[in-house]
């Protein structure tokens, strides 16, 4: 960490989750891979982080790394000081894939957490319906995720991250399969739900207009294995919405990120091909 | 589409269904007074109608039917019980399901109905042998699809439930269970097909209760419009179990 990113730490305070020189190492056919080295970075209460990085970097480890989904790593991950090891109370995760239960409601999709928790059915009826109406589907309780479109499945699963009450949202690219007007109308929705909550939130992208709309912070890794390479702070106003993306200083970010990745993409997308030809000579 | 078109669609397909199954029936009754069916094999559709009101009262049909009917309920509960609860062992236990899934597989194709002297010598000339033989033959399929739903559940649903700390209990009866269900349904129906046929084949072949006994009776009488009458029953028998299973399918898998 440099000087300046040291005193802006300080700034935030003490972290709310702090992950720690976080390696892993996967076995697979052609030997052990590192999927990513070396990862070290705190989130501050109620602050918002996006993690970049081009396909293949690992950011998807690193969620799941986090979300206490896969163990056996080096390292260390900790909430309020707490080391963590395994799922925990305090993390909630939305995934990249579509993970409604189409079996269940809108409004029994989103009290599931509370249906787990045992809360008694008015209560968690009552709860839900607060969550159901914060991600904007009021109206649309008793559908079933088959009848709704993909965003709007994606803010059920929100809502029900939402009513487990995590001190920490852990986000994998939750709007990856949208359109990007979609994508920037619901990121909208999240950055009022974080303001709205102080909600303490990670997120897991590979998308630079999403990454600068939403966060105070982002994380830029490289491609494999997955180091951080730069931490850039997003000094654009709060509250803020989509309306950012058309300033001169949202551009900037974009470009100066791209700038990093570029160099890291293209060795990604280098590595795929040699990967593919390798294969097909053998 | 609307309400109003998907039933008007509903409505025309159930037309065009029924009105299938009376052309068949019609062109039988054709064929047969044409002489290109011999009557001798396969009556008159309006004789076998007409033999239904006759073995109602003469044959005691109805209870029978209910006999019969007693006994798939009773082979379709053991079958929910105890092959989804097999089905989910073997999901569970990987060297379970590698030492027994061609077993099992095997077992779905091997004629259960020719060992029906063994159940007798087990459970003697009684409902439990006919029930038993039932379940021994749609007991696969069950076992089967259940472990591949289970197996099939997206693994981002059970990462849902492990992010939520969910127990392996709750894991269980609130994600993998109800995500199997579509695939345990099929099981359920395949085993019932199995088990209708096998039943209603050892009450022929031991000559006791039911239907396929009256149909014996009637065979061996060279009554064939009363044993096609009877068949009719057997059909009926299918269709009433069919449909509960569906209804039931319907209420336990909304909308999906």
């Amino acid at each position: 960490m440099s000087p300046g990113e040291t005193a802006a730490s300080e700034a935030r305070g003490a972290p709310l989750l702090e992950v720690e020189r976080v390696s892993k190492r996967f076995a697979t056919t052609d030997g052990a891979i590192t999927a990513i080295h070396d990862i070290s970075f705190g989130v501050a209460a109620g602050e918002f982080v996006s993690i970049i990085g081009p396909s293949g970097c690992g950011k998807s480890t690193l969620f799941n790394i986090i979300g206490g989904l896969v163990g056996d790593y080096d390292g260390r991950v900790a909430v309020a000081g707490e080391t963590v090891a395994g799922t925990h109370p305090a993390i909630g995760m939305v995934f990249q894939e579509e993970s409604t239960f189409p079996w269940r409601t809108v409004l029994d999709n989103v009290a599931f957490s509370l249906e787990i928790g045992g809360v008694s059915k008015a209560e968690r009826q009552e709860r839900a319906a607060h969550f159901v109406a914060m991600v904007g589907l009021s109206g649309f309780e008793r559908r079933y995720p088959a009848e709704l479109s993909g965003g709007m499945r994606q803010r059920v699963a929100l809502a029900r991250t939402l009513a487990s009450e995590p001190r920490i949202l852990l986000m994998d690219e939750p709007f990856a399969a949208l359109d990007e007007q979609t994508r920037l109308l619901l990121g909208d929705r999240v950055l009022q739900i974080q303001q709205d909550l102080r909600q303490t939130m990670l997120l897991i992208t590979h998308n630079l207009t999403e990454a600068v709309q939403l966060s105070d912070r982002v994380l830029v890794m490289s491609y494999r294995p997955g180091r951080l390479m730069r931490v850039v702070d997003i000094d654009l106003p709060h509250p803020r919405d989509s309306e950012v993306v058309s300033s001169d200083t949202f551009g900037h970010y974009v470009a100066e990120i791209w700038h990093d990745l570029r160099a890291e993409a293209s060795r990604g997308i280098r590595d795929d091909e040699s990967r593919v030809l390798e294969g097909r000579r053998a | 589409m609307t309400a109003r078109t998907v039933r008007a669609a509903n409505g025309i397909a159930r037309a065009t269904g029924a009105i299938s199954l009376i052309a068949a029936i019609a062109a039988i009754e054709v064929l047969i007074r044409a002489a290109v069916i011999n009557r001798f094999i396969v009556p008159l559709p309006s004789e076998i109608i007409a033999a239904i009101p006759r073995i109602v009262v003469e044959e005691n049909v109805l209870h029978r039917f209910a006999q019969t009917a007693q006994e798939v309920l009773w082979a379709s509960l053991l079958l929910a019980a105890v092959g989804i609860m097999l089905g989910a062992l073997l999901y569970r236990f990987r060297l379970l399901r590698l030492a027994c899934e061609t077993w099992v597989a095997a077992f779905a194709a091997a004629p259960v109905v020719l060992m029906y002297p063994l159940f007798l010598v087990i459970f003697g000339r009684s409902a439990t042998t006919i029930v038993m033989i039932g379940f021994a033959a749609g007991l696969a399929p069950v076992i089967l699809k259940t472990s591949e739903g289970l197996a099939a559940t997206r693994q981002v649903l059970i990462d849902v439930g492990r992010s939520l700390k969910l127990t392996p209990r709750q894991q269980f009866q609130k994600i993998l269970l109800p995500a199997a269900l579509p695939s345990i349904f099929v099981g359920l129906r395949l085993g019932l097909i199995f088990a209708m046929i096998n039943i209603v084949g050892v009450e022929f072949l031991i000559n006791f209760g039911g239907l396929g006994q009256l149909i014996n009776e009637l065979a061996e009488r060279y009554d064939l419009p009363g044993t096609y009458g009877a068949i009719c029953f057997v059909i009926l028998t299918s269709v009433v179990f069919f449909y509960l299973t569906e209804r039931l399918e319907r209420w336990m898998t909304p909308r999906r």
